[in-house]
């Protein structure tokens, strides 16, 4: 099991969703978060003043991935989630040491 | 003595000491007469064809002094509590314009303006404004509404409440300047003495005959209709006062003094605290008539024209030196463009309103931009909008006055401009230098870093919704 993470545009949230789904993802979880990579922040003015604004609004996806699907999964991040821009983000995989349905205590991948 | 009990003992202390203080006032000033409407006991009544005198014209003439005097009272009534409302746009402004870790703090400051001030203006201000004069420079009766006769005409009271909220207006300047590291217990010291002595002693001089008393200002023809100098420089030069005594908040100015941006953390309740301060405007300065005459129909006219052509010049002014349309720096043009007519709201041409409010709206970009360079931290631009603006408006109240200007009459302005600053800006100076000397008026660092609204009053503005109910009490 593979836990996948994609960090997107907020913009783009709706696209990724039905990408992960038609991928057979069936559950995920969405954080707002903040961040930069490469792409800079934004230089704005208060009163007078200017201020950076370093780290931009973004979100993470997360989804828990059968070992079979997550070619798939990390393929619908990118079909999805590319602008070829600056800022469009990055997918994580990393490994699941186990996933637990919290109603039925079941383990594994009958978790997912 | 053990601190707990120290404590506890200061506590039962500070009670008897108020319990002794509201004792020692006179019943009479806080029991109102008692006015006794005995329901007449039921009677057969008959009928009693009465013969109406003839109306006279001498009867006619009173009954229409009565209802031009009844219309006063509504118009002044109306108008105080239009005034009244400015104190949520003062709140607004105030807490969009700081960081959602302050609101409380700021909410409260607000509260206690309006209700400490309403109390020390009826306690001490009023008198000392509007009392019995016999130097010019206060007043000496009608402390405590004590002037009402029962019976006689109330009118006092329509008088008192609209002055009241003038009084509050003027304190509540001062708490966006001071906003983000002010003692609450210190601020409300400030309050009390600023309403009850600071704002009533400068008020008599250019106001006091309004009612009984009479000021030397006035006495040489000093022009303030509905007060740019008498409620604005005066609470803008304390808030002046305050800032430079408080020092800059932390973080706001960097080793090489420039400027770090702190934005507000809600421009939504700023602007909507601005539309209530320019709606509030409306009673603020037509309302000075304090009559219900055709005369407040230019003053209204005047009113909305200096805002709106304060707001586009400062933005105009934010749009080509700052290089973005600022929206703070709008919302402080039009209050610039409202505090600049209020001096003169009666006695220019609406075109003049246009110059003076469009020429406040740059003024006061430029002052903001000022106290920045001279490390005077101002989170909402108190000082540059009232204080500034309204030395602006009484000079150009002056200026443009429709019926012609002359040397004297600028003179006098600038006399007015010049007693405001040295009175209001000397006294809270010293004031402020006191309280800190005994008490201290900043809060402790850490506070200020975590956020004055934990500390000062165990209250958060935007607390998560909290779900206290068990897993039981849900499941039963």
């Amino acid at each position: 099991m593979k836990k996948v993470e994609g960090i997107i545009r907020p913009h783009l949230l709706d696209a990724v969703k039905t990408a992960l789904q038609e991928a057979g993802v069936e559950g995920m979880t969405v954080i707002e978060v903040k961040g930069f990579g490469r792409q800079k922040g934004q230089t704005e003015t208060y009163r007078g003043t200017e201020y950076k604004v370093e780290f931009l609004p973004k979100l993470k996806v997360e989804v828990a991935v059968a070992d079979d699907l997550v070619d798939g999964v990390v393929g619908a991040f990118l079909s999805s989630a590319k602008t070829g821009k600056f800022g469009d983000g990055k997918v994580f995989v990393s490994t699941l040491d186990d996933v637990v349905r919290i109603r039925t205590e079941e383990h594994g991948e009958t978790a997912i | 003595m053990s601190r707990h009990i120290r404590i506890n003992v200061m506590r039962i202390l500070a009670l008897a000491a108020l319990a002794g203080t509201l004792a020692a006032l006179p019943v009479e000033a806080l029991v109102p007469e008692a006015v006794v409407d005995v329901a007449p006991t039921a009677t057969v009544v008959t009928p009693v064809v009465q013969e109406e005198p003839a109306a006279t014209v001498q009867s006619n003439a009173e009954a229409i002094a009565t209802v031009q005097s009844h219309a006063d009272y509504l118009w002044t009534l109306i108008a105080a509590v239009l005034v009244f409302l400015m104190q949520a746009g003062f709140a607004l402004v105030e807490a969009g314009m700081t960081r959602a870790k302050n609101a409380v703090n700021i909410c409260m400051k607000n509260i206690m303006d309006l209700s400490m001030g309403s109390l020390a203006f009826w306690l001490v201000g009023f008198g000392l404004m509007f009392g019995t004069s016999s130097t010019g420079w206060f007043g000496t009766s009608g402390f405590m509404l004590s002037d009402y006769a029962t019976d006689g005409d109330p009118w006092l009271y329509v008088f008192w409440m609209f002055q009241t909220v003038f009084a509050a207006t003027a304190a509540t300047i001062v708490s966006g300047a001071m906003a983000e590291r002010t003692k609450f217990g210190a601020y409300i010291l400030y309050s009390i003495f600023l309403t009850a002595f600071v704002y009533p002693i400068f008020g008599s001089w250019a106001w006091g005959s309004l009612y009984q008393g009479s000021g030397w200002l006035e006495g040489r023809g000093f022009i303030d209709f509905a007060g740019s100098t008498v409620v604005h420089s005066v609470g803008g030069w304390a808030a002046l006062a305050g800032a430079m005594v408080l020092g800059p908040r932390l973080g706001r100015y960097g080793p090489d003094g420039r400027p770090r941006a702190m934005p507000g953390h809600n421009l939504v309740l700023a602007t909507l605290g601005m539309f209530l301060l320019w709606f509030g405007w409306f009673g603020f300065n037509a309302g000075s008539t304090t009559a219900a005459t055709t005369d407040i129909a230019l003053i209204a006219v005047n009113t909305n024209l200096a805002a709106a052509a304060g707001a586009i010049g400062a933005m105009l002014t934010s749009w080509l030196f700052l290089k973005k349309p600022d929206l703070t720096m709008s919302m402080n043009g039009a209050l610039a463009g409202l505090v600049g007519i209020t001096a003169g709201c009666f006695n220019v041409v609406p075109g003049s309103a246009i110059i003076i409010g469009f020429l406040a709206g740059i003024i006061v970009v430029f002052s903001v931009l000022f106290f920045d360079r001279v490390k005077i931290d101002d989170p909402v631009g108190a000082i540059s909008v009232h204080g500034v603006c309204g030395a602006w408006g009484t000079l150009a109240a002056g200026l443009f006055n429709a019926d012609g200007t002359s040397g004297e009459i600028i003179v006098t302005q600038l006399i007015g401009i010049g007693a405001a600053f040295v009175w209001a800006f000397g006294t809270m100076f010293v004031f402020f230098k006191v309280v800190n000397a005994i008490y201290g008026i900043r809060v402790p660092k850490e506070e200020e870093v975590a956020g004055l609204d934990a500390f000062e009053h165990g209250n958060e503005a935007y607390g998560p919704d909290t779900f206290t109910a068990t897993a039981a009490e849900v499941a039963a």
